[in-house]
């Protein structure tokens, strides 16, 4: 599996990434910086987690008139897989990559703990390692996490399996209560119509290393690269 | 040119911001104010004397980048430099 990691200035969770990549398929991800005009020929782009552009304006909104972004967008019509984590998966809202946006959080706090994930889908690139209901721990570290779309948007994405994870409790059930953020019906990640592009909130790859106190993010990457190698 | 942009949330998108601005003004004693929505205000000067050509750069500039229009909507009124 190639891999590459774009690095916006103020992105901070690049090498994280790019550790739990290696970690994953053995071989490091190419490192590409934002001014650049063209992605290496990777099956796998990474937009990882941080403050691009100091989250100016909105978050995400600078990153994704970024030089490299034309290319990104191009490659995942072509249909390389790109996953992007928190600020990530801000820019690719912004970019119209993903639909909704991701607002303020409800309780005007930035929140960094780690939450409980239910997996909505098995049968993607991105989550086969799980199975559809699996509970995970996965953190989240973000002031702009709050999931907003139209109502016909969200009825799509239900429709259509689009949901990737949404935040629950021990036991998977998905409440008020188990919403960290605000997001409408408890949205922590979603997939483009292909089901090539993922944008999610958590950061797997915080929790993807015993080491680090827990392996449940692991799956994100090793799914991955079954799908992709 | 100088072109005065207001970008504010559409009606329907909830406005924590604008809520707990409403709450702070009540903690405050201003009792009477029923709603509060908090938005944006850009100002830029802009190259360009013809206001139809000038009204549709700025139009442009919202739609691209200063407004994300699933959740906002934007105004803007020029006035020559």
């Amino acid at each position: 599996m190639k891999a590459a990691v774009v690095v916006f200035p103020g992105s901070n969770c690049d090498r994280d990434v790019a550790v739990a990549l290696e970690a994953a398929s053995g071989a490091a991800p190419n490192m590409v910086w934002h001014g650049a005009s063209e992605v290496p020929d990777s099956d796998l782009i990474v937009l990882p987690g941080g403050f691009s552009y100091g989250d100016y304006l909105r978050s995400g909104a600078m990153a994704a008139h970024s030089p490299i972004m034309r290319d990104v967008v191009k490659k995942a019509g072509d249909g390389v897989a790109v996953l992007g984590i928190c600020n990530g998966f801000q820019v690719l809202t912004e970019t119209g990559l993903l639909p909704g946006v991701l607002m303020r959080n409800a309780s005007l706090k930035f929140v960094c703990r780690d939450v409980r994930l239910r997996v909505e889908r098995d049968d993607t690139i991105f989550a086969a390692d799980y199975r559809t209901g699996d509970v995970i721990t996965i953190p989240i570290a973000h002031h702009d996490g709050n999931y907003f779309a139209d109502p016909e948007t969200l009825d799509e994405l239900e429709d259509s399996g689009r949901v990737a994870f949404r935040y629950c409790d021990q036991a998977g059930t998905v409440s008020a209560e188990t919403n960290p953020n605000g997001s409408q019906s408890n949205i922590a990640g979603v997939y483009d119509k292909s089901g090539r592009v993922l944008g999610l909130m958590p950061h797997p790859e915080r929790l993807a290393d015993a080491a680090l106190g827990g392996t449940d993010g692991a799956g994100v990457f090793t799914s991955l690269l079954g799908a992709l190698n | 040119m100088k072109a005065r942009i207001t970008i504010t949330l559409k009606s329907g998108v909830l406005d924590p911001q604008g809520k707990a601005i409403a709450n702070a003004l009540g903690a405050l004693g201003f009792d009477g104010v029923e709603g509060v929505r908090q938005g944006k205000y850009v100002e830029l000067d802009i190259d360009e004397s013809d206001p139809g050509r000038a009204r549709d750069q700025i139009e442009r500039m919202c739609e691209q980048l200063l407004a994300n229009t699933v959740i906002e909507n934007y105004q803007f009124e020029l006035e020559a430099a």
